[in-house]
Order: C-alpha cells, then sequence, then structure tokens
C-alpha cells in the first residue's frame, strides 16, 4: 500500500546540548557551502579561502578592530530592535532610525563644535537618541491607534530618511561638487570619539556592553520587560491584565528606535565621521535577523554579529585581493543565514522517516 | 454489510496516544454515535477516516476492501465526508465558492450552473442556501447547514458530523436531527460525534464509545441509559447530578442598566441590557454563540467600550454607596477595590499568556507589586505551586509554558488564579468547553463553592442541561438582547431554546414563567 | 504638453518596473506568504537577464534580437524562480518566519546582483563596462509606425513590449484569481489552509507554485529595469531595492487586487517623477520632493487601516507557516 514516506512531528522539549549542536552544524554546513561558493567564483582552494578571511578579518591589530567594529554596529542595532521585536511589533525602520541618528550627529559636530568635546558628546548622544526616537514615534502611532501595518510603514520611514540624508548632504557637501560630506572636523577632531587603549572604537565597546546588559536586565527582570513580553503574545492578554497596550507599544518603539539612534550617532562620531545615505548600510535589515535569531538575548545577538562581521571584514578581503567587489560579503552573510534559519526547523520538529521510525 | 470497519488504528502526537488499537465498525445505513469524552479521541479517529492524519498502524476498511486514505481528496474518492467542529470554510467566499473549493480545478467557474446544483440538493433534503451569501455575512447554523451541502455536493455516502450540536439551540438541534434521518432513509451512513447522553439516545441507531483514546464497546441504543453509558464513557460510575446549594443571604451585588455595544465592525452587538446580578447566586447566561455573551463580560470587565448612557453599578459587600464602573479600565476596576474575576473564553489568547509558565501567569493581573521598576516572582511562585497542588495540575513544574499543558490544566490553572484573587464577582465563558467529565465536575464544584461564600457567580454555557441544573436565574440572549431572566429551578430547556432565537415580548418587565 | 507626455511616459516606465514586483508579490501573498524577499529577486532578475545576455553577445559578432531577449528573460525568470524556491523551501518546507527569510533573500539578491554586476566585467576578462546594448535596443524597440503617430501614439504606444506584457500578465493574474477554479483553490489556501486541505487541495504545492511563479513575474521587474529603464548596463545604487519596496507597498494599495496595481503603478510613477516637472526646485529641494511617493504611500497605508470593509482585508492566513498535525 502506499504510505506516506516522510511525517513531521512537533518536538515539544529539545536539550540545551542538542539545540547548540543542530546550530554548530548548521553554521559549519554553511561555512562550507560560502567556501565552495568562493571557491568557484576565484578559483582559490577552499583552505586558503577561510585563511585569507581569517587573515583579512583579525589579521592585524586595525582589522581586528574594524571587525570588532562592524561588529559592535550590528550589536548596537540588534540590542535596539530585541524590544520592539519581542513584542512582535516588526520595527524594518532600523535603516532610517539610524540615518536620522547620524544626521543629527553630523549636525552638532558641523554647528556646535566650538563647545567643546564634553557638552558636545553629551547633546549628539542625546538628540541622536531624540532623533531615532521620534523617526520610530510615527509607526508606533498608527499602529497603536490603527493598527497600522508597521512593517511597510517603518520600511517607507526609511526612504524618507534616505531622501532627508541626501538633502543634508547637497547642504553641506564639503568641497561643492563632490556630492559627499567630507570628513567633519578633519583637523580638530571635534566630536569624534577619542582614541582609547589604542583604539576610537574602544567607547563604542563600552556603550554597546553597557547596552546589552542592560537590555538583558530589562527585558528580563522589569516591569515593563514583562508588559512586553505579554503585548508581544496577545494584545488580548495584555488588555485583560489592565495592561495599556496602545502606552507599552509606543513607550517600546520609543525606546528601540531611540537605540538605533544613538547607533546612528556611534556610525558617525564613533567611525567614519561623515555622513551618506549609506552611513546605516543595510545593517538595519541584518540587525534584524540578528535579533530574531538570538530570540532577542544580548550575549547571543552579540556572538552572532560577531560571526557576521567575521564573513564581512574576511570576504571583503578576499574580494579586494581578486579586484571583485565588496557585495561578495552580503552574498556570504545572505548564505549563513538561510542556513541558520533552515536550522530551526530541526529544533521545533522531527522527522520521522518511513512509518516504523520511533516504535518501541 | 460494514460500511467501515477499524483494524487495530493506533495514532500517536508526540509523547500523546490520541488513539490506541481501535478496531470496530459501523453498518450500512445506520446512524452511528461516537461517544466519548473530551480527549478520549473520537475527533482524531474520524479524521483519519477523512484523510486528514494517517494512522501510524491498523488499517481502514470500506465496504471490507482495505483502502489507504492519504488525504482528504482519497476520501472524497470512497464516499467519505465530514462536517468538522471548526468549520472549514472561507469567510469571503460566497456559499457556491465554498461548495466547488478544491474540486475539478479544470472545470470552468460557473457560479450560475453551481447555484443550480445547490438548489437541487436543497430541495431533495429541504435546506435553504443562499448561493451569493458570503459565509461571513451567514449565522452560525447557517454554516453548518452549507457544510453538509458541500459534503453532499462531493458525493459523499457516508458523512461524519463532529459535534455538530454544540452550536446550535434545541429548536435547531431538532432539525437537524430530520435532516439527518433523511439521509438514513435515503441510504446515506452517519457517524455524528458528540458527548451529550440525550442525543445519543434520540439519534442513533448505535453507540460507539472511546474512552482516553481506547474502543470499549458497541451497544444497540435501544438497550442503553445514560447512566450506562456515562459508566462506560468514564470508566466509573459518576454521579450525573449537579449541586445547587441554596444560599440564603443574597445580596445585590451588580446592577448594570441599558447597557450597548457597538463592536469594531459597527455591528451593534449589545442592545439595552439590564440586569441585576446577586452574591451567593449563579446567574446564567444562555444564548447561540456569537449573540452578545462575550461582549457583555468583556463590557462588565472594561474590555470593550460602552455606548453612551447606561451604568454598571457595584455594591461592594461592606460599603454604603455603589460605585459606578462603566467606562473603565481593568485597572481601574481593580484600583476601584472591585474584585472582580474573569475566566475569558479564550483561554490562552486572553486569560493566559501561553509561552509563559504558570508562575509568570500568575503575575499578570498584579505583576505591579514588585519592588521599583522590577517584577517579584517569589509571590507568584508560592501561588503556582499552592494551585498546582490544590487542583492537581499536571505539568512537569510551573515553568512549563502552560501551552504545552492539557485543556483542563489549562483551565485549572486559569480558573485557580481567578478564584485566589478572592473575587467578590466571578465571571466566567464557557467554563467547561473541551474539558473532561472529571475536570467539569470539579469546575462546578469550585463555582458552588465560591457561590457559598457570598460570590456573584455569572456562569456563560453552552450546555443548557448544565445551566438548568447549575444555576439560579438564567439570563438568555438573544441578537444581543435580553430576552427574559427565568428561574434555574422551574424554567424548561424548549422556552430556553425558544428564548434564544425568537425575541419574547414581556408584559410586566423581568418576568417568570 | 510635451512636458506632460514626458512626464506620462516617466510614469508609465517608472510603474512597469513596479508593477511586474507588485502582481508577483499579490501572488504570493494569495497563497498566504508574505514576501519581503521583492527587492531581492527583483535583482536576481535583473542581473541574471544581464549576465547571461552580456556572455551571449560577447560570444558572437552579430548577436540575434530575439534571442537576446528570450535569454534575458527565461534566465532572469528561473533566477528569480530559484530565488523564490529558496523563500519557499525555508518558510513552507522548514516553516521559518516568512518576514525574517525574506529580508534575508533581500539581503542575498541584492549581494548577488551587486557582486557581479561590479564584477562581471572582471569575471569576464573584459575591461569594458557591462553594456549589453543588442539586447537593450531589442527591449526597447517600439511598435513603428504608430509610437510616434500624434500625442495619442506617444502616450500610449511609444513603449518597449514589457510595458504591455506588464498589464497583460497583471489582468491574467486577475482572472486566474477571481475566474477560475484553480485560482480559487489558491486564495483558499491564502485564506485558511486548513479548509483547503480537508478540501483536498495540496497546500504546499499551491504554495511553492504560487510563489515561484509570483517570483518569476517579480523577477521581469528586474528585467525591464535593467534591460529598458537603464538601457542595459549596471548601477550599484540600490534603485531596484527602493523599487522593490514600493512594488511590496503596491500591494496594499492595491488590496491584493492585481486589476488594481496596473493604475495604482502608474500612479506611484507620476509621484516619483513630478519633482522633475515642477519648476523652481534647487537640487537641495528636490531631494526633499523626492520623498512624495513613500509620504504618499504612507498615507494610503494609513488610510487603508481605517477601512474596514470585508472584501478589503489581506488573506487571512497571510504570514502564518501552516502545519496540518499542530494541535
Amino acid at each position: 500500500m502506499n504510505e506516506p514516506l516522510l511525517r513531521i512531528v512537533k518536538n515539544e522539549a529539545m536539550s540545551f546540548k542538542k539545540k547548540v549542536l543542530i546550530r554548530a552544524v548548521a553554521v559549519i554546513l554553511a561555512l562550507l557551502v560560502c567556501g565552495i561558493v568562493i571557491t568557484l567564483i576565484t578559483g582559490y582552494n577552499p583552505v586558503t579561502v577561510y585563511v585569507t578571511m581569517t587573515q583579512g578579518a583579525f589579521g592585524t591589530k586595525t582589522r581586528a578592530w574594524s571587525t570588532v567594529k562592524e561588529m559592535l554596529m550590528l550589536s548596537c542595532i540588534a540590542i535596539g530592535l530585541a524590544p520592539a521585536f519581542k513584542m512582535k511589533f516588526w520595527n524594518i525602520g532600523a535603516e532610517g532610525q539610524i540615518l536620522v541618528g547620524g544626521i543629527v550627529s553630523a549636525g552638532c559636530m558641523i554647528y556646535l563644535a566650538k563647545i567643546g568635546n564634553a557638552g558636545l558628546f553629551i547633546l549628539m548622544f542625546l538628540l541622536s537618541a531624540l532623533a531615532g526616537a521620534v523617526w520610530a514615534f510615527l509607526p508606533a502611532l498608527f499602529k497603536a491607534k490603527f493598527n497600522t501595518n508597521e512593517t511597510l510603514f517603518t520600511l517607507m520611514m526609511n526612504y524618507v530618511a534616505i531622501q532627508l540624508t541626501s538633502y543634508f548632504v547637497a547642504k553641506w557637501e564639503n568641497p561643492i561638487g563632490s556630492n559627499t560630506v567630507g570628513v567633519i572636523n578633519q583637523s580638530g577632531h571635534e566630536g569624534w570619539f577619542p582614541k582609547i587603549c589604542g583604539s576610537q572604537y574602544f567607547i563604542s565597546l563600552i556603550m554597546v556592553l553597557v547596552l546589552a546588559v542592560f537590555m538583558h536586565i530589562y527585558l528580563k527582570y522589569t516591569k515593563h520587560g514583562y508588559e512586553i513580553a505579554v503585548v508581544g503574545e496577545s494584545e488580548n492578554t495584555a488588555r485583560y491584565a489592565g495592561i495599556s497596550v496602545t502606552k507599552v507599544v509606543i513607550r517600546t518603539v520609543l525606546l528601540s528606535g531611540a537605540i538605533c539612534g544613538m547607533a546612528g550617532f556611534m556610525a558617525v562620531a564613533g567611525a567614519s565621521h561623515t555622513i551618506s545615505t549609506s552611513t546605516a548600510g543595510g545593517r538595519g535589515f541584518t540587525a534584524i535577523i540578528v535579533a530574531w535569531l538570538a530570540k532577542f538575548d544580548s550575549a547571543t545577538m552579540i556572538l552572532i554579529s560577531l560571526l557576521l562581521a567575521f564573513l564581512e571584514s574576511g570576504s571583503s578581503e578576499i574580494a579586494s585581493k581578486c579586484h571583485l567587489n565588496d557585495f561578495a560579503s552580503k552574498i556570504v552573510i545572505g548564505i549563513i543565514l538561510f542556513f541558520i534559519l533552515g536550522s530551526e526547523f530541526f529544533i521545533n520538529y522531527k522527522l520521522i522517516v518511513g512509518k516504523k521510525g520511533e516504535k518501541k | 454489510m460494514a460500511a467501515i470497519t477499524f483494524e487495530h488504528i493506533s495514532k500517536r502526537f508526540g509523547s500523546v496516544n490520541a488513539n490506541s488499537d481501535v478496531s470496530f465498525s459501523v453498518n450500512k445505513g445506520e446512524i452511528l454515535a461516537l461517544l466519548g469524552e473530551n480527549g478520549s479521541g473520537k475527533t482524531t479517529l474520524m479524521n483519519m477516516l477523512s484523510g486528514i492524519y494517517y494512522p501510524d498502524e491498523g488499517r481502514i476498511l470500506v465496504d471490507d476492501k482495505p483502502v489507504s486514505i492519504r488525504g482528504p481528496r482519497d476520501a472524497y474518492a470512497l464516499g467519505i465526508g465530514m462536517v468538522h467542529q471548526h468549520f472549514k470554510l472561507v469567510d469571503v467566499f460566497t456559499a457556491a465558492e465554498n461548495l466547488v473549493v478544491g474540486l475539478d480545478p479544470d472545470k470552468k467557474l460557473d457560479r450560475k450552473a453551481i447555484a443550480a446544483d445547490i438548489k437541487e440538493i436543497c430541495d431533495k433534503y429541504q435546506f435553504d442556501v443562499n448561493p451569493d451569501k458570503k459565509v461571513y455575512d451567514m449565522s452560525v447554523s447557517e454554516k453548518q447547514t452549507l457544510e453538509i451541502v458541500k459534503v453532499l455536493y462531493r458525493g459523499a455516502n457516508i458523512l461524519i458530523l463532529d459535534e455538530p450540536t454544540a452550536v446550535l439551540t434545541p429548536q435547531e438541534t431538532e432539525r437537524l436531527f430530520r435532516v439527518l434521518r433523511n439521509m438514513k432513509q435515503d441510504g446515506k451512513t452517519v457517524i455524528i460525534i458528540t458527548h451529550k447522553l440525550h442525543e445519543v439516545l434520540s439519534i442513533s441507531d448505535r453507540v460507539a464509545i472511546l474512552r482516553k483514546g481506547e474502543y470499549i464497546e458497541t451497544v444497540d441504543t435501544a438497550d442503553a441509559t445514560e447512566e450506562k453509558l456515562t459508566e462506560l464513557m468514564v470508566g466509573k460510575k459518576v454521579d450525573l447530578e449537579i449541586e445547587r446549594p441554596e444560599v440564603k443571604d443574597k445580596k445585590l451585588r451588580l446592577e448594570i442598566r441599558n447597557i450597548n455595544c457597538i463592536n469594531s465592525e459597527g455591528v451593534k452587538i449589545l442592545k439595552d441590557i439590564s440586569f441585576d446580578v446577586y452574591g451567593g447566586e449563579i446567574l446564567g447566561i444562555a444564548g447561540i454563540s456569537g449573540n452578545g455573551q462575550k461582549e457583555l463580560l468583556e463590557a462588565i470587565a472594561g474590555l470593550e467600550q460602552i455606548e453612551e448612557g447606561g451604568s454598571i453599578k457595584y455594591h461592594a459587600p461592606d460599603a454604603k454607596e455603589a460605585v459606578e464602573m462603566k467606562g473603565m479600565t481593568p485597572r481601574h476596576i481593580r484600583e476601584l477595590g472591585v474584585h472582580l474575576s474573569f475566566v475569558p473564553e479564550d483561554r490562552l489568547g486572553m486569560g493566559l499568556v501561553g509561552s509563559m509558565g504558570m508562575t509568570e501567569n500568575m503575575m499578570l493581573k498584579d505583576y505591579s507589586k514588585g519592588r521599583g521598576v522590577f517584577t517579584s516572582k517569589k509571590a507568584p511562585r508560592e501561588l503556582a505551586e499552592k494551585i498546582k497542588e490544590e487542583l492537581e495540575v499536571v505539568t512537569p513544574g510551573v515553568t512549563t509554558p502552560v501551552r504545552r499543558l492539557s485543556g483542563g490544566n489549562v483551565q485549572k490553572v486559569l480558573v485557580g488564579r481567578e478564584i485566589a484573587a478572592s473575587p467578590t464577582v466571578l465571571m466566567t465563558a464557557y467554563a467547561v468547553r473541551g474539558l473532561d467529565i472529571n475536570t467539569s465536575y470539579t469546575i462546578y464544584h469550585l463555582l458552588n463553592e465560591q457561590k457559598k461564600k457570598g460570590v456573584a457567580v455569572i456562569y456563560v454555557g453552552e450546555d443548557l442541561d448544565v445551566l438548568l441544573a447549575l444555576c439560579d436565574r438564567i439570563l438568555v440572549l438573544c441578537g444581543g438582547q435580553a430576552n427574559g431572566i427565568l428561574d434555574g429551578h422551574t424554567a424548561d430547556k424548549q422556552e430556553v431554546g425558544r428564548r434564544m432565537s425568537v425575541i419574547v415580548e414581556e408584559k410586566d418587565g423581568e418576568g417568570h414563567e | 504638453m510635451n512636458s506632460f507626455i514626458t512626464l506620462f511616459q516617466a510614469a508609465i516606465a517608472f510603474g512597469t518596473v513596479i508593477l511586474f514586483g507588485c502582481v508577483g508579490e499579490i501572488l504570493t501573498e494569495r497563497a498566504g506568504n508574505l514576501n519581503l524577499g521583492v527587492p531581492g529577486i527583483m535583482y536576481l532578475g535583473g542581473i541574471a537577464s544581464l549576465a547571461s545576455v552580456f556572455i551571449y553577445e560577447g560570444s558572437t559578432d552579430s548577436p540575434s534580437k530575439i534571442l537576446c531577449v528570450i535569454i534575458a528573460m527565461v534566465s532572469a525568470f528561473i533566477a528569480s524562480a530559484l530565488g523564490g524556491l529558496i523563500y519557499a523551501f525555508l518558510t513552507i518546507s522548514l516553516k521559518a518566519n516568512q518576514n525574517v527569510c525574506g529580508l534575508t533573500l533581500t539581503i542575498f539578491g541584492g549581494g548577488v546582483a551587486n557582486f557581479f554586476g561590479g564584477s562581471l566585467n572582471t569575471l569576464a576578462g573584459r575591461f569594458e563596462a557591462v553594456s549589453v546594448p543588442v539586447t537593450s535596443a531589442a527591449f526597447r524597440t517600439n511598435i513603428p509606425g504608430i509610437s510616434n503617430a500624434g500625442t495619442i501614439g506617444k502616450l500610449f504606444f511609444s513603449y518597449g513590449f514589457m510595458v504591455y506584457l506588464a498589464i497583460a500578465i497583471a489582468i491574467i493574474v486577475h482572472i486566474f484569481l477571481h475566474h477560475t477554479r484553480r485560482g480559487l483553490n489558491l486564495r483558499t489556501v491564502g485564506e485558511s489552509p486548513q479548509t483547503a486541505d480537508a478540501a483536498g487541495i495540496n497546500v504546499d504545492r499551491n504554495k511553492y507554485l504560487a510563489i515561484c511563479i509570483g517570483a518569476g513575474i517579480s523577477g521581469f521587474g528586474g528585467v525591464y529595469y535593467v534591460m529598458d529603464y537603464i538601457k542595459g548596463t549596471w548601477a550599484n545604487d540600490g534603485s531596484i531595492e527602493k523599487l522593490g519596496w514600493l512594488a511590496v507597498a503596491l500591494v496594499i494599495f492595491t488590496t491584493w487586487k492585481s486589476s488594481h496595481a496596473v493604475w495604482g503603478s502608474y500612479l506611484f510613477g507620476l509621484l516619483y517623477w513630478m519633482y522633475y516637472y515642477i519648476p523652481g526646485l534647487t537640487r537641495r529641494s528636490q531631494e526633499l520632493f523626492k520623498m512624495l511617493p513613500y509620504v504618499v504611500t504612507l498615507l494610503v497605508l494609513i488610510v487603508n487601516s481605517l477601512r474596514s470593509g470585508k472584501d478589503k482585508q489581506p488573506p487571512k492566513s497571510l504570514g502564518l507557516a501552516y502545519f496540518r498535525e499542530e494541535r
């Protein structure tokens, strides 16, 4: 008789060890596939590929810090997105929130260079967070009041932010005709993160670590965190419990936007010292997947960010060695994410081959 | 001759044995009642017959020939059709469109021809279906009729109906039974899944009984009594009597006057409702599902927007003045000192957070009690442990997500929490839906305990027999209107059923029979 | 009058790109899958067509125009459908989250396209900029005679064949969804997979097909952009991504009806190019004016969320994975 060959069964509880193992296998498989893809394109043998990638990512102190910088950016955004996503608010608008944070930071550096670094930093920090929050406020408001689709709302806000950035790039153009803002405050370094422990990224590192710890505690041990979890699970339950859904949605998304705005501050003051439409560079999207895969756990988000940052720097190194372009890293990141996303299936479900597969 | 034979059928879901080693047969042209408690595996077994599930072990014979039913298509080809408890209809489609879903994909979508076919079936069995009506505009009983027409349209000779009467009034149930008898006359085989004993006795030829996934036996209906069937179903003698303790000192608790509600789709769902609720009584609310029961409770709990006018006054046990709680949020109501507990219909979608454990669910209504910005889990954990022990909740631990618990245990967690809040008013919506008999009786007992303590209990139910046995008074809702309050001791079922479907003009206000 | 004609033409050209994207996505969403990978899919379609004809044109001295078009279309369809297949496999068979998988597909597709778009010449060992003049000309061929015949000709008949193909596909998809039984079955899958399953419809197969064919249609948007809109070249400026997101937004605007997508997309095009025809704008204020289509989309989103008609809602099970034995 004809019988179904494969059956899928829900997997109730899996040991922590096994979960880690499944994910590790997924990452290794993905790295193998990436190796093969790169080999096919460049003709390098796979071992050379990974040696070169490691060198590219961690070969020198500068490169290592640059990889860390990438990791910090991704982690910072992912940490910012975590509370919104935990509440099932699809904030696809991190790109825009980063950009407006960046615009404000750049504006401060240009117009307020004279007020002294301490004041400037505080101002940039606060104003960029505020800008990010404002950018997130509109979609949150409409979501809370009219249940307007936040995915597309935040997405469109990205493009409004990009046009706004273009406007300011045109306004602050330097030198005239270059269509870029150039490095701001090249001579006096006003508003640049100072070098500590030999790196300008040290402050960013501290910032992200503080944020990570804060977010961990916020989501797990506070009343706000509890409210977020309840609203994320079911709005009806939240209303039943006497939680004001409108208030929680707006408050949480403001926080999310503010942290993404800070990421813009970090990108401008702490790294590039300029602003352009590619300041966010797609990280706002990648970070969504980071936050999702980490199930909003701070430490895991940092770990995944590190993996992606390594791939990014590593594949850029290969691309530049072969005179190919930088987008190679996006392919590699795409592949790795596909594998990790797919691996979740084997954590949540069990495959049974044939009918007598699991009988006593 | 056997229309269907099950031979050693087993089906598992994860660690749960839904069916184990079930063997029996269904005769051609009979109406067979498949009787069993909730969770006894009736629906799973029928789903294997209709191709939704595939058995892990054993085989099915149709007309004495072994068959492999790998999908609903195979089932239709064998002339087997099932009307599911949760209707399988697409809301935004018309009746005609729903009828042909999945059939002959290469044929033209000729809505007129389909309408003609519908008419033919309707004429034969005296149904009434408007082919152009969208499903979202249909009443529950219209949807059920459409489901039956759909199954007939697909040429079914063996009809399976899963709990078809759960949502019907006694009058609608009678009409359905007439249709089923017509079909039997026509030579069709009917399997009806139910746990209502008097229906089994009135409609079926034979009764097959399942208990905890196992087949117990098949008896001729003519030889069966309610007591005997219950014993077979539960596995031991059960006292079917529901107690109704008398409480002498009844005090006015809630005074509800002229409440109107409009739902999100702009439909007026509550129309000028007024009634009183007393401490020390159980007030039953009867009605066809979707006639305002849910909205009424939610309006009282502060979850539903109430239109201008009207009032909800709360009389606290020791207070002189009543307080107005209309238009307040649940939190406001709590801050007013109203001890209002609410067991909503949607247990995991409103009353509890499925992904959280018992402990965190205990905090749901008073999580703000923690120190400063932080939550405190000590008291909730103790409460969770206490409820787990006292109500015998079966769970690996108080941190296991409640979604993983069985329906009965989920309800125990919810009811346990609501009672632990020492309420003065306790509202429950469909408190025993989907529970087995023992758990149902535990719930009735808990409600009676509350009543004896002087709590005002509101019980929204769908089983009229239970309502009539448990409640002191019964408010009947019809189309969002209060259609009379009947005395639970004297009211009869036909009258309640009639009031569920037709507005009765009262001459002297809140009249009794 | 002349500036109106050019604005109209620009709007049609712009609209055609997102019309393909939108119609493909409507087919996908009707099956219950929200695919945020549309930008990535359009990228894949664009680069596949460009790369394939770049190789073909480079391999022969006298490339055949018809062959150019066929190669471009077929390779674009295959590449986009493969992108859809990855998404379908992850979301249907592996039940992964649709939004996250879609976004990943957008990252991946953008990566692949921009990588090859920028490196095609290096990889092929040729040093000139990537360009496919013959194919582009073929795509841009319009109907001789009537394309310049007066205002009507200029307004309606001055485009390459893909403009008309887009309209045709939109209408065919509409007829399919609303006037055939297969379309009815597909919509059932998107509304209620449980119902579809109980009615004997193969849910997974319908979803796979809708997603892959939908992706193929969306991918044509990339082809039109590369071959016609920017005349057979490549630009790593993120334009396709932007257009892809507009296509996704347009789906909501049309309330999931591809018949509405036709005029909706041209309206978007009109808004997008408006700044160019408004006198007195400086470069800076032009940048601000370019926000218009996005702002209008936002307004549409808001207005849409205020509507409550049952027939204007998204497919009921949009975004949800289906597992028959879920209990």
